[in-house]
């Protein structure tokens, strides 16, 4: 077989020379990380106890994620949400302190240029953004409103993520006031005496927390995380796996330039305030596209897809019904916790019904796949009151 | 030498010189994870050297296996297929992919023996 196109490979030491690390590179190194480029870094794919079973510790336990590759950008300045909601499509000026939403930033022909998270903290709006997409997302904001705000990137901040059941009694003894956080809210916090900003969010489904700290000082925050009970280093293969079970978007694939955020299911993050007839209706790039879709449902969706047996149907897999093709999937693998074949993918209206069938062609085999609601598997995210 | 290598990581067992058996070797195991499916040939099937002779699936992604000889492929190993992870837990045994009768020994000739192999992980 050929394990070079798979981003299996260990790297050549010239291949890993162009990638940038994140501060946490030496203990990845320490754990035995199988290391992959990704999006311009050096990133852990798995650890020594494999995809399954990182994915399996964050649905059972907890998993500990470095995620410092992702942009973390601060929009500081009165006019910072006023400005930022001529780029997306969230009630940004109704965000409260430590309130955190999900967004994105549109094209004008109503695309998706990033899937964004945004907080309102005491200093600003923090925006952690996609790697791949940073320099874009960088180079556009300070196009569109660098004359409104700051626009700062907070280089110096590594991001970790602790996913699973467990996370609440692991920060139970280490930061005991973010328990009181509920879900997509943030606090700043101590956790074991280092300076933090965390925020009760994730990309796995699970309950846990994302936590902003100091780079100089995330290998140490790592290592105490890792040193409580029950919590497993875990790379980026599980990382896939558990945000596709929640049903979670993974920009690239399954949205991107050529997907609209109706087609994509995520108009839940368009509020009644921003669109037509809303008092900040509209006034972002594409948001005539966006409420002419509101108002006609463009002719495909994305959709849930899952199959019997244990064959993976993987991105990229056309989709047919009574042989014409009806779609593509844009995301696939085989369910760690359900056992079966997942898939998202972009189907046509008629054949986008919960309920309905469509057949995978996977090599010579068509594969019969059933249209369901994501997630797969149920979010278990913490609302306290 | 009854057990030979190619440059695809599988290996080849020939100690029955009529017949070999085909598997992937313990670095493509390391290197793919998790394997999750196989898809093996069929019994009676007849394959050219270098032949697509199967698919490997791990989490992450698919592989092709390719026969290393040509031939009629005699037996497949249906344990791996009930349970794939047996081609991360012993690759270069229970692991085994499928057994090819060998038509034309000539073709083991261009494989790799043990050394040349770990010379070419070592290179990579």
């Amino acid at each position: 077989m050929d394990l070079t196109c798979q981003g299996l490979s260990t790297m050549s030491s010239s291949q890993s020379a162009a990638l940038l690390n994140t501060p946490l590179l030496s203990l990845h190194a320490r754990l035995g990380a199988r290391l992959v480029p990704f999006a311009g870094y050096q990133m852990p794919v798995s650890y020594p106890a494999g995809i399954l079973a990182e994915h399996h510790a964050c649905r059972t336990g907890a998993a500990l994620f470095d995620v410092s590759h992702m942009g973390q950008v601060l929009l500081a300045g009165s006019d910072a949400a006023a400005a930022l909601e001529t780029l997306v499509s969230a009630d940004i000026a109704g965000l409260a302190l430590n309130q955190q939403r999900y967004s994105f930033f549109t094209t004008p022909r109503g695309g998706i240029l990033d899937d964004i998270m945004v907080t309102r903290r005491d200093e600003g709006l923090v925006l952690v953004v996609n790697a791949a997409n940073k320099e874009a997302d960088l180079a556009h904001l300070n196009a569109a409103i660098g004359q409104r705000c700051e626009i700062r990137p907070l280089a110096d901040q590594a991001l970790l993520a602790l996913q699973g059941p467990a996370a609440a009694s692991v920060m139970q003894s280490l930061a005991p006031e973010l328990l009181r956080l509920s879900f997509m809210s943030g606090a700043a916090a101590s956790i074991a005496g280092i300076p933090c900003y965390a925020t009760r969010s994730g990309y796995t489904g699970e309950d846990g927390f994302e936590i902003s700290v100091p780079a100089d000082r995330a290998e140490e925050l790592a290592q105490r995380l890792l040193d409580a009970p029950g919590v497993a280093p875990a790379g980026l293969g599980a990382r896939d796996t558990l945000r596709l079970e929640a049903g979670l978007c993974l920009h690239g694939n399954d949205i991107g330039l050529e997907t609209t955020p109706i087609e994509a299911g995520l108009g839940w993050a368009i509020p009644k305030v921003r669109r037509p007839g809303g008092e900040r209706a509209g006034g972002y790039p594409g948001s005539d596209v966006v409420a002419s879709q509101l108002a006609n449902p463009p002719p495909r969706k994305r959709v849930g897809l899952v199959a019997e047996g244990r064959m993976p149907v993987r991105a990229g897999t056309a989709l047919m019904v009574d042989g014409a093709q009806v779609g593509v999937i844009t995301s696939g693998t085989l369910s760690p916790t359900l056992g079966h074949p997942i898939a998202l993918a972009y189907v046509q209206r008629e054949a986008a019904a919960v309920g309905g069938h469509v057949d995978a062609i996977v090599r010579s085999s068509s594969v019969p796949m059933r249209v369901v609601a994501p997630p797969f598997v149920a979010h278990r995210y913490v609302r306290n009151p | 030498m009854t057990i030979q290598f190619t440059v695809e990581h599988e290996w080849l067992d020939h100690s029955d010189p009529a017949q070999a058996t085909i598997g992937i070797t313990q670095h493509a195991s390391s290197a793919l994870g998790d394997i999750v499916y196989v898809e093996l040939p069929e019994v009676g099937a007849k394959l050219e050297k270098g032949a697509v002779a199967g698919t490997i699936e791990s989490v992450k992604a698919a592989s092709d296996l390719y026969t290393p000889v040509s031939g009629e492929v005699v037996e497949v190993n249906e344990a791996l297929r009930a349970d794939p992870a047996l081609a991360n837990a012993d690759p270069e045994g229970a692991g085994w992919f499928f057994r090819i009768r060998i038509e034309d020994s000539s073709e083991l000739d261009s494989l790799l023996d043990k050394a040349a192999y770990e010379k070419l992980l070592e290179a990579q």
